[in-house]
């Protein structure tokens, strides 16, 4: 009831400096189309208004590119959306308000060729030395091929923050890292140990995602959202189909739903269970990263047994699902729960009665309430820096709307909460695996495919284990994907970790880094 | 004779070296409930690295190629120092811990400058840890082994030792300090957990690794040598100043035998404490380690104190 009340409230204090076109793209989500020139105004009432910030993408129809941010409060979204000329693309920059939108709009930047006016970081993020000066990747005319010359020039002049001054230096790390993990370049400036600034550049894992994406088929989409990051694969598989499948007007069958929310949640307890033996491990603990990995891997093979895949790679299709969830596997599932819980029992004694792993976790890499709110951060990172919000049980879309999901929510913001945030969530995950089985009901796990009409579209918002995934669909005529744009939480994420190793020591951003534990693969895209 | 025993002893040391890491890494692989390579996996690994062809950045001086060579062999001199399976060899003459400190030193001399000498990030924040690690745990060695000499009113180990031994199992206070600080020393020095930890691969976190990500091929297997050579000099040292009993006193081949069988027992007992320690704690914040070596400069010198309060009197 109050979520009606804030959108009128909201529209009408819009109403006295632009005129906005309300139309409805599904019974979720509206969409509010304003005039470019008030693109940023309506970001500062927004911000006075308390919404958060949550994409930012833009997309090319004809000879005008279509601005879009989506923004939310208490769980209702809304789709803004701006046409510029393609002959002069410049729009007012939202990142002056919200800084979450910075990186966005500088990715908006590199592949459009949007300019946005004001913005108070222009630097280039995504463009790399393989593309031309003004060639811009994801305009209609940019061949899906690239234009390669030859071996791509090494990228030695980005314009890196500088600092000055006697007795600080630079510690440059990366891309490529000793540990198995992304690439991603960090450049540090400190003062003895001391972190006095970190910046991010991110982008050696753009794959051009967006771009491949275009003229694809609904269920050739499906897998390739499943592959933007690997550990993410059920989460953006199921933004994907979400958004796919509003563009259709399909209906996903009930059992279908229950069988994507359990692998959903099994999805999030590996990956959680991953994470917190890696932070242990990063501060030398070793034995509790044995023990989660141990743990995971178990989890991982009945994963393999049940589903196929111990990723669960391509088990959500357009319309439902692709495997089948027998009574047996049921019964596994279920005794798996029990075994897991009284596992974590034991091996969470251990790290909770450790006081040497305490000292090393509670207080550092601290985030502020603030600045969490600030840069829109979801998922665990949000959630131990107080942010109380859940696509799950704040938006819920089927399964969810059948049970009550308890949020984690610690307000600590610092490493230990990250872990006990994702420990919390496990066991509410396990919780729900077990709900969903008890609910499943016989039927079919997928629905016919229907061709969506050409310039139908669709946003899929679900929580993925690492928070809020929004993705946008648009469809253009036979069936065919016109924009398709994932927004990986990471992208809100990754921001704070530059701000949370603030006068941190350089020996503990890894494991700052392994808290927030972003991922570079969805994030690049 | 003797000469001969001196030098095997000395080779046995640098051979068994190896050894004592590979238990090491099987304890703490068996605490974490994990299958345990073979003990001989770090022989291999040296054999490996030595097949190896070593890689040296272009920027690399004259004293990055030769400071493995200098490193390992201070090392193996230090080692000479340390009776390890019998006393009164005749390098008994020079076994002095202020010899074996300054070795240490030598080669620690050289490590950090070859850390810093490529220029690299991560070579020169490791060098300016581990300069600031060890000007706090020299001081506290030296504290532990004064108390220790004061005793036996020598700073020859060799002497020491028997001067121990001659005495017989008393109960000195002194004692149980200086062994604690040195405990606490030779963790912080050979860089175990939680001052360092030799298994990490995140750069920023490290201390001597850092000084040596450059280093390849036998480069590194030397330097790695080195490194498992100081954690048993550390053992030896130990093992041998506080529980000195088994060790040849005399050259007869049983005596010998019995020297080396007690020194590889006390080695594998200390190696199995030190591999529980690590697996019970996390590594420290590195701005705890002063505190940590504080404590063993004070445990140090409360066992000075104590000894002249208490003992010295006698």
């Amino acid at each position: 009831m109050s979520s009606l009340n804030w959108t009128e409230d909201f529209l009408s204090e819009l109403s006295a400096d632009m005129t906005v076109a309300e139309s409805a793209i599904s019974s979720d989500v509206t969409l509010w189309q304003i005039d470019n020139y008030a693109w940023q105004r309506f970001a500062e009432i927004a911000l006075r208004q308390k919404l958060r910030w949550a994409a930012g993408w833009a997309e090319q129809v004809q000879d005008r590119f279509l601005v879009n941010a989506c923004f939310e409060k208490q769980g209702k979204y809304i789709l803004l959306r701006t046409g510029v000329d393609a002959s002069n693309p410049e729009l007012p920059s939202q990142a002056t308000v919200y800084p979450a939108a910075n990186r966005s709009e500088r990715h908006t930047q590199d592949m459009f060729g949007i300019r946005f006016s004001g913005h108070p970081d222009n630097r280039r993020w995504t463009r790399h030395q393989a593309w031309i000066e003004h060639n811009y990747p994801l305009r209609k005319d940019f061949p899906v091929q690239g234009t390669p010359v030859g071996i791509t020039a090494p990228d030695m002049h980005y314009p890196f923050i500088k600092s000055h001054g006697a007795g600080t230096y630079e510690i440059p790390v990366g891309p490529v890292h000793a540990g198995i993990i992304e690439p991603g370049h960090f450049r540090f400036q400190a003062v003895g140990e001391l972190i006095l600034n970190l910046e991010e550049r991110l982008g050696y894992v753009h794959k051009g995602i967006e771009k491949i994406a275009e003229g694809r088929e609904p269920e050739s989409l499906a897998r390739l959202a499943g592959r933007i990051s690997g550990d993410t694969t059920v989460g953006h598989c199921w933004a994907a189909c979400m958004a796919m499948e509003q563009a259709a007007g399909i209906v996903v069958p009930a059992r279908a739903a229950l069988i994507r929310g359990i692998l959903a949640e099994r999805e999030r307890v590996a990956n959680h269970m991953g994470d917190i033996g890696a932070i242990c491990n990063d501060v030398a603990f070793v034995f509790a990263q044995m023990q989660f990995t141990r743990l995971r891997e178990l989890w991982l093979r009945t994963n393999a047994t049940v589903f196929g895949h111990r990723l669960l790679m391509d088990s959500i299709v357009p319309g439902g699902v692709a495997c089948e969830l027998s009574d047996e596997s049921c019964t596994l599932i279920k005794k798996e729960l029990v075994e897991l819980k009284n596992e974590l029992n034991e091996v969470i004694l251990a790290l909770d009665l450790n006081s040497s792993l305490e000292d090393r976790l509670y207080t550092a890499g601290f985030l502020s309430e603030e600045i969490a709110a600030a840069f829109g951060t979801v998922g665990y990172v949000g959630r131990a820096s107080g942010q109380d919000f859940d696509v799950r049980r704040d938006a819920p879309y089927a399964p969810y709307d059948q049970v009550t999901v308890k949020v984690a929510l610690e307000n600590q913001g610092d490493i230990a909460s990250r872990l006990w945030v994702r420990y919390k969530e496990i066991r509410a995950s396990l919780r729900l695996i077990g709900e969903f089985i008890e609910r499943l009901v016989d039927g079919d796990i997928r629905t016919e495919w229907q061709t969506p009409s050409a310039g139908a579209e669709g946003l899929g918002i679900v929580d993925g284990w690492r928070g809020e995934i929004i993705t946008y669909v648009r469809f253009e005529a036979g069936n065919k994907i016109a924009r398709f744009y994932p927004r990986d939480p990471s992208q809100l994420n990754w921001p704070a970790l530059e701000k949370l190793v603030l006068n941190n020591i350089v020996p503990d951003f890894p494991v700052c880094n392994k808290s927030v534990n972003g991922s570079y693969s969805g994030n690049d895209l | 004779m003797n000469w001969l025993i001196a030098i095997l002893q000395t080779t046995l040391f640098v051979l068994l070296a190896p050894l004592l890491a590979g238990w090491v890494k099987c304890c703490k692989c068996r605490l974490q409930n994990r299958k345990a390579p073979s003990v001989f996996q770090p022989y291999r690994d040296l054999l490996k690295l030595n097949c190896k062809q070593p890689v040296v950045a272009e920027q690399a001086s004259w004293l990055f190629t030769k400071a493995p060579y200098i490193i390992f062999s201070a090392t193996v001199l230090a080692a000479t120092v340390v009776p390890f399976i019998a006393v009164d060899l005749p390098t008994s003459a020079s076994a002095d811990v202020i010899v074996m400190v300054g070795f240490f030193a030598f080669a620690r001399f050289f490590l950090p400058l070859a850390g810093l000498d490529v220029g690299t990030a991560f070579g020169g924040m490791g060098s300016s840890r581990e300069m600031t690690i060890s000007s706090l745990a020299e001081p506290a060695m030296l504290m532990a082994i004064f108390t220790l000499t004061m005793t036996a009113s020598t700073t020859n180990l060799s002497f020491a030792i028997t001067h121990v031994l001659n005495e017989g199992l008393v109960l000195r206070p002194s004692f149980v300090f200086a062994l604690a600080a040195l405990t606490l020393v030779a963790v912080a020095e050979t860089g175990r957990i939680p001052v360092d930890n030799p298994a990490t691969h995140l750069e920023l976190t490290m201390i001597h690794e850092a000084m040596i990500l450059e280093y390849s091929g036998r480069h590194l297997a030397l330097i790695e040598w080195a490194s498992q050579l100081k954690l048993m000099l550390y053992g030896v040292l130990i093992a041998n100043i506080f529980f000195p009993w088994g060790i040849a006193e005399a050259f007869s081949m049983q005596a010998l035998a019995y020297g080396l069988l007690a020194i590889i027992g006390k080695l594998a007992l200390l190696a199995i404490f030190l591999a529980i320690a690590e697996t019970l704690v996390a590594k420290m914040r590195l701005f705890r380690v002063q505190e940590f070596l504080s404590f063993a400069y004070l445990l140090g010198l409360l066992g000075l104190l104590s000894h002249i309060i208490l003992e010295a009197a006698r």
